[in-house]
């Protein structure tokens, strides 16, 4: 009979699973009669990227256990926040199922989601619904770009961040011969098209373009193939799960080029994952480096002794929910459709910028910084201002 | 040219792991019937193992060399137990159910160890040591290191051990006897359940060597690793015709060339029209043509011969 407690051990498993992701939604009333406020988020849990989501989740909740600490009160009457976490499996069709349940909590506003692949299409349920969303780290055009008036972002756009990192790589790396890999989701599509323009517009020509996608782990063909146009530059648009193996792979093929990618690429797994060929590449961040944003030492020591080491978009994601309860706290109310025209025109300080939205609900002003890998670790090289005017 | 040789370099070391996974499928497939959709996570499995036993073996002050190779044996003999509870526990008693039970359930095992995997290990990367000195090696242009020319030669190695077994000795005969007919050969005095179970043992070993070989390789492990590889493995040995253990080993080689190939090229030669996102519909394109023209993959047909 031993092999039935090795099942039981299975089911009660499975049990645990589900009886852990049921979340009653009844009344906005809790036993001490505080107003409950539901916020909705998600991030991949699960997957190649489940340990960027779970820093997203982590850094969600912190400000909701902030929140509920410091009694915040909303008109008048004391606040409960509750927060429902999604996964999404970054991928499209699961964040539309993910939304629609959201919705169907009735949560008072989202964060989320992580990747804008599945920003992009949860944004028409959350506008059908009336929900506000804030994506902590969406950063591809096309999210706020579909015109809904409830999606906003506390991170630089791809257009943003795209030109910076081409103009970079052409003028100051000087590289005249540039290879581009994408991993054809919205993000790393939209990063990549826009680093591409911003590289010819400053002279560099595109030798190869390349693709993978993201769950892959081997990359040597396509690295074989971009070695024969022997660029000076390789550029990946895409997230640190395939960035890593692959300039671990840039290195034993000798293919001599310098290394780049975006956002995505910007975490301490990637430093991991690349190992030795990790050292000199570039990447970018949206937002100042954490040590000279206005909170972030303060935040990165809290949140270290609370969850480990950050990988990314926590800090994003405190602060969206932080913005979106500051417009709760403005408006006198939870109520989406009451808050959202206080959030459109907030002005909030954050511990990774000032958040101000414009018209399109995306960041006004946001600063962009290069980061390199020295000695294992990035450090930020440059800083560069970008006027959302000139980013529309 | 030397492009394309280092192309044709990368698609066997990535062929020769797709078909040493691809023959623990097409293994249980010949015998059971069964597409073991958890294999994949049984070489996830392995990986794992092999990188905690390392470095718990590596904290104690075992020498590496003595370390790594001690490792992988506890990752076998884990993996077997690992593909003998699978059978046991999510198979055998859906031996006689219609083929469709046992298929979900197959998925079903392949998600509870793959949450399993991720409650243990995390859900972050690890990065597996490097403990050889891993050296480059220039033959014409290709560079090949010392890692990829291991994988290579083992896989061959372990290949050319399973064609013996199963052609070569009495328990290999009762595998080919349990494949053809079950019952028969329970007649004949074959211990059918003992039978499944090496196979499903055997399939699992080298499931946990070509864990290894992929986190060496590629210097991580993670818990969805084996996912997408045990879907090109299965690709693989449809490609060769599932059942058939040379056809599994010939798809997998296939699968790694085409693969390489496809990608590395199909953007110069279509002008830039197809470009190398095209790299799996190239794979897939390959497998739909074999299956038109010989349903049963390339050696599919030698129904005697299957284990």
């Amino acid at each position: 009979m031993k092999f039935n407690s090795v099942s039981s051990l299975i089911l009660a498993t499975f049990v645990l699973a589900l009886t852990g992701c049921e979340k009653s939604a009844t009344s906005d009333q809790n036993k001490s009669g505080e107003l409950v406020v539901r916020i909705g988020a998600s991030a991949p849990l699960t997957g190649p990227q489940a340990h960027l989501g779970k820093d997203n989740e982590n850094g969600t909740r912190m400000a909701i256990d902030d929140a509920n600490a410091k009694g915040i009160m909303i008109g008048g009457r004391k606040a409960h926040f509750e927060l429902i976490s999604e996964d999404d499996q970054a991928d499209p069709r699961t964040a539309t199922i993910v939304a629609q349940k959201l919705v169907d909590n009735k949560v008072s506003g989202v964060i989320g989601h992580l990747n804008s692949g599945t920003s992009i299409p949860a944004a028409k349920i959350y506008s059908d619904n009336g929900i506000v969303q804030i994506s902590p780290s969406a950063t591809a055009v096309a999210y706020t770009a579909q015109g809904f008036k409830t999606a906003f972002r506390v991170m630089a756009n791809d257009a943003q961040q795209g030109r910076v990192l081409g103009e970079y790589a052409a003028k100051n790396l000087a590289a005249k011969k540039i290879a581009v890999i994408d991993d054809r989701t919205a993000y790393g599509q939209g990063l990549a098209d826009e680093f591409i323009k911003a590289a010819r517009a400053n002279g560099a020509e595109i030798v190869a373009h390349e693709y993978t996608n993201d769950k892959a782990m081997d990359f040597t063909a396509v690295l074989t193939a971009v070695k024969g146009k022997k660029p000076d530059l390789l550029f990946y648009g895409g997230m640190d799960a395939q960035g890593g193996p692959m300039a671990k792979q840039v290195k034993a093929l000798e293919l001599k080029s310098k290394f780049m990618t975006g956002d995505g690429g910007y975490t301490p797994e990637f430093i991991k994952l690349a190992g030795k060929a990790a050292e000199s590449t570039y990447a970018s961040l949206p937002g100042v480096p954490l040590d000279k944003m206005p909170g972030g030492k303060e935040f990165e020591k809290r949140f270290v002794a609370n969850y480990g080491p950050i990988q990314l978009y926590a800090p994003y994601c405190y602060d969206a929910v932080n913005v979106m309860i500051a417009a709760m706290q403005k408006a006198g109310s939870p109520d989406p459709a009451k808050y959202l025209p206080s959030l459109a025109s907030i002005s909030y300080d954050g511990v990774t910028a000032k958040i101000q939205f414009d018209e399109k609900g995306d960041l006004k002003g946001g600063a962009i910084t290069i980061y390199q890998v020295q000695h294992g670790k990035w450090q930020p090289l440059a800083t560069m201002g970008t006027s959302t005017t000139a980013a529309h | 040219m030397e492009i394309f040789l280092q192309q044709i370099v990368n698609g066997l070391v990535q062929g020769s792991v797709y078909a040493l996974v691809a023959l623990g499928y097409t293994m249980v497939y010949g015998i059971l019937g069964l597409i073991n959709f958890a294999h994949g996570e049984v070489v996830m499995i392995g990986a794992m193992l092999t990188l905690s036993t390392l470095t718990a073996l590596l904290g104690w002050g075992v020498s590496p060399l003595l370390a790594l190779p001690l490792s992988i044996i506890v990752a076998m003999l884990g993996c077997m137990v690992l593909g003998y509870s699978i059978e046991r526990i999510a198979y055998r008693p859906l031996r006689h159910a219609p083929r469709l039970a046992p298929l979900i359930t197959a998925i079903g095992v392949s998600i509870v160890l793959q949450n399993i995997a991720m409650i243990i290990w995390g859900r972050g990367y690890r990065s597996f040591p490097q403990l050889i000195a891993n050296h480059p090696h220039n033959f014409g242009g290709a560079i090949i290191n010392d890692i990829q020319i291991i994988i290579f030669l083992l896989a061959l190695g372990i290949m050319a051990v399973l064609m013996v077994i199963v052609h070569r000795t009495r328990l290999g005969r009762a595998m080919r006897a349990v494949a053809e007919n079950q019952h028969a050969a329970q007649l004949m005095g074959v211990n059918i359940n003992r039978v499944i179970s090496i196979t499903f043992m055997m399939g699992s070993a080298l499931a946990a060597v070509a864990g290894v070989m992929v986190s060496a390789n590629y210097g991580l492990t993670h818990y969805y690793m084996g996912f997408i590889l045990g879907l090109k493995a299965f690709t693989a040995a449809v490609l060769g015709g599932i059942g058939n253990l040379r056809g599994a080993m010939m798809g997998g080689l296939l699968l790694g060339l085409i693969e390489s190939l496809g990608a590395g090229y199909i953007g110069d030669l279509t002008g830039g029209f197809f470009g190398s996102n095209y790299q799996d519909v190239f794979a897939f394109f390959v497998l739909v043509a074999v299956l038109v023209f010989r349903p049963s993959g390339l050696l599919g047909e030698r129904l005697a011969e299957r284990a």
